[in-house]
């Protein structure tokens, strides 16, 4: 017994902690619904618009209809096929000064979510960049990212990342 | 009736979110064998407040490094050490047992007593005694886990931990994301925060109080700090650009972080008093992904400056930056092991993204998940296990995986998938 008390008291102090008050997270619900309902993707004053502008946002026959620009795996170049699209988008934008646009960058989930996170930004300022350089104004385009957090298609194959890997153009 | 008793008394605080299901897949070929014998119970007959043997039991078992024996294969259930029959223990060749009693001592107060005996020299390893609450009582159940697992294999356990985690929940075409920590079990999930919109990158202060994350609430990326205890939170970065990849400092005063505000993706450190920031990385390629050396000299991060991803070293203060590996076209989200000597990263190689460990200047990485689809990983604090994301039949769940890579373990949800696992510090100095 004197043994056993003896150990008892050592490993008592080191153990001290376990009378101390446990640290026991409250549940704390912070609830953010500032963006419910209003994403930010709808399409809204486009009847400013004069009849027969080559630029119309709402003709699917233009140009101005692709509002999604595919990458190649870890990488931010603009293919050739969408070369005219972000051509017309930036006409677009220097013929309308008062019109703004945001650029979204998607990365497919392979790899680090971080990092993913970056080459998300990295694929929306190389549209933005291009832009730009075609007379766009640099105080017309946002560029954020959601990295890998916002696929559109969830599955785990070629085909869904392809999909996945993208710039979404939204005005 | 026990196992009714512990149902009924937490079926309660669960109800409101599930509990991650943690499920050994893989342990040591040959598991030490041990005893929990059930602790005496000292108390009214019907008021027994928790089963010690149950959680001491299951922590060992979940280790993968210990078997633990039936109850009904016990030849006795001793509960004082004058009482223990060290023979019949020894002929099963049962070398180590626990025997204990749980004594209520007033209105919520109660005395565990416990004692690690070996059999085959007839001696004691450990025993206390300590007070405990009703609520206290788990975790002084974890702490002799650890004692024993200790004691045993010679490591620090690091049962009487908490992690921090990510749960996504779609309901149509909506997710709903929320930040949790749970005890290392998967018990006590508590929600820190409900959103939305996505939520990533939970990483723990050292003194296991606050958790720093990133949140896309704002419609973009910002970073907070918030308190654990009192739900308090401080955005801290909300630049134009990424604010993303917080890690604290071991000292627990500054957060590492990544900005772009200045074009592309650098690595700053933030004083967390004074909100100061100085740049870390200067290299217009993607910089991000800090993880401290524990002794706080040193940042690791990921760059793709070489062309892809691989991991960097620069000094806390900043300077030119040393690149670490050199294995794999895919070496990212770098996490310093707690001594500091070896990392993990999401190892890309064949179209595989898995987690490895490498030590720089040696050659080759340790391949220790089996999966293709792997990312997040994150140290125990005792460095024994890895935990990390997976993708499994129903979307992300975790995984855990022994720094030996003999144990593995999955822990999953019933329902919605979970990611982004950070394995918190230990809760006491020893």
């Amino acid at each position: 017994m004197k043994h056993f008390l003896i150990l008892a008291v050592c490993l008592a102090v080191g153990l001290s902690a376990c009378a101390s008050k446990p640290k026991k997270a409250d549940t704390t619900k912070v609830e953010d619904r500032s963006g419910a309902g209003n994403t930010g993707t709808q399409t809204h004053g486009t009847g400013t618009d004069t009849v027969g502008d080559m630029g119309d946002l709402n003709n699917p026959a233009s140009p101005l209809a692709v509002r999604t620009i595919y990458f190649d795996y870890d990488s931010s170049d603009i293919l050739p096929e969408y070369q005219k699209a972000v051509e017309a988008h930036a006409a677009y934008l220097a013929s309308h000064p008062e019109r703004t646009m945001a650029l979204e960058g998607h990365a497919d989930e392979r790899g680090s979510r971080e990092y993913n996170l970056a080459l998300g930004e990295r694929r929306s300022q190389s549209v933005k960049r291009q832009m730009v350089l075609l007379g766009a104004g640099a105080n017309q385009i946002r560029t954020t990212s959601y990295g890998e957090e916002r696929p559109v298609v969830e599955g785990h194959d070629d085909s869904s990342w392809s999909q996945n890997r993208r710039v979404e153009i939204v005005y | 009736m026990k196992s009714l008793f512990l149902l009924g008394m937490f079926c309660c605080s669960f109800a409101a979110h599930a509990v991650l299901e943690i499920k050994i897949t893989e342990g040591v070929e040959k598991p030490l064998p041990v005893a929990i014998v059930p602790f005496g119970w000292v108390g009214p007959a019907e008021g027994q407040p928790a089963f010690m043997e149950t959680t001491i039991s299951n922590d060992l078992a979940r280790s993968g490094r210990f078997a633990s024996m039936d109850s009904k294969d016990m030849p006795q259930t001793p509960t004082e050490f004058a009482a223990v029959n060290f023979k019949d223990w020894k002929m099963l060749g049962m070398q180590n047992i626990v025997i204990g009693t749980l004594r209520e001592t007033g209105p919520d107060t109660y005395e565990v007593e416990f004692r690690l005996l070996n059999t085959f020299s007839g001696s004691q390893l450990a025993g206390f005694r300590v007070p405990a609450t009703r609520k206290q009582l788990r975790r002084t159940a974890h702490r002799i886990a650890d004692i024993v697992f200790e004691k045993l294999t010679g490591v620090r356990g690091a049962f009487d931990t908490r992690i921090a985690y990510v749960t996504v929940k779609k309901s149509g075409k909506e997710k709903r994301y929320n930040l949790q920590v749970a005890d290392a079990d998967g018990f006590n999930p508590q929600i820190l925060l409900e959103s939305n919109e996505p939520l990533m990158s939970p990483a723990w202060a050292p003194d296991g109080k606050r958790l720093a994350y990133v949140s896309f609430e704002g419609r973009t990326s910002s970073i907070y700090v918030q308190d654990i205890i009192t739900g308090q939170r401080q955005k801290v970065a909300a630049n134009p650009g990424i604010n993303s990849a917080p890690a604290f400092s071991p000292d627990g005063n500054r957060l590492a972080l990544t900005l772009s505000m200045g074009g592309d993706p650098e690595i700053f450190v933030m004083n967390l008093e004074t909100r100061g920031l100085y740049q870390v990385t200067h290299d217009r390629s993607i910089d991000t992904e800090p993880s401290w050396s524990p002794d706080g000299s040193r940042i690791a991060f990921t760059s793709d400056r070489g062309g892809g991803p691989q991991v960097y070293e620069v000094s806390a203060q900043g300077g030119p930056a040393k690149r670490l590996s050199f294995e794999g076209s895919y070496n990212a989200r770098p996490r310093f092991a707690p001594d500091g000597r070896s990392l993990a990263v999401v190892h890309g190689q064949d179209r595989r993204y898995q987690i490895g460990v490498f030590t720089p200047g040696q050659a080759g990485v340790n391949i220790l998940s089996k999966s293709r689809l792997d990312e997040s990983p994150s140290f125990a604090p005792n460095g024994s296990m890895i935990i990390y994301t997976t993708v499994g039949v129903h979307g992300s769940e975790l995984a855990a995986v022994s720094t030996d890579g003999r144990v593995h373990q999955r822990l999953a949800l019933q329902e919605g998938e979970v990611q982004e696992p950070a394995w918190g510090p230990f809760l006491t100095a020893q």
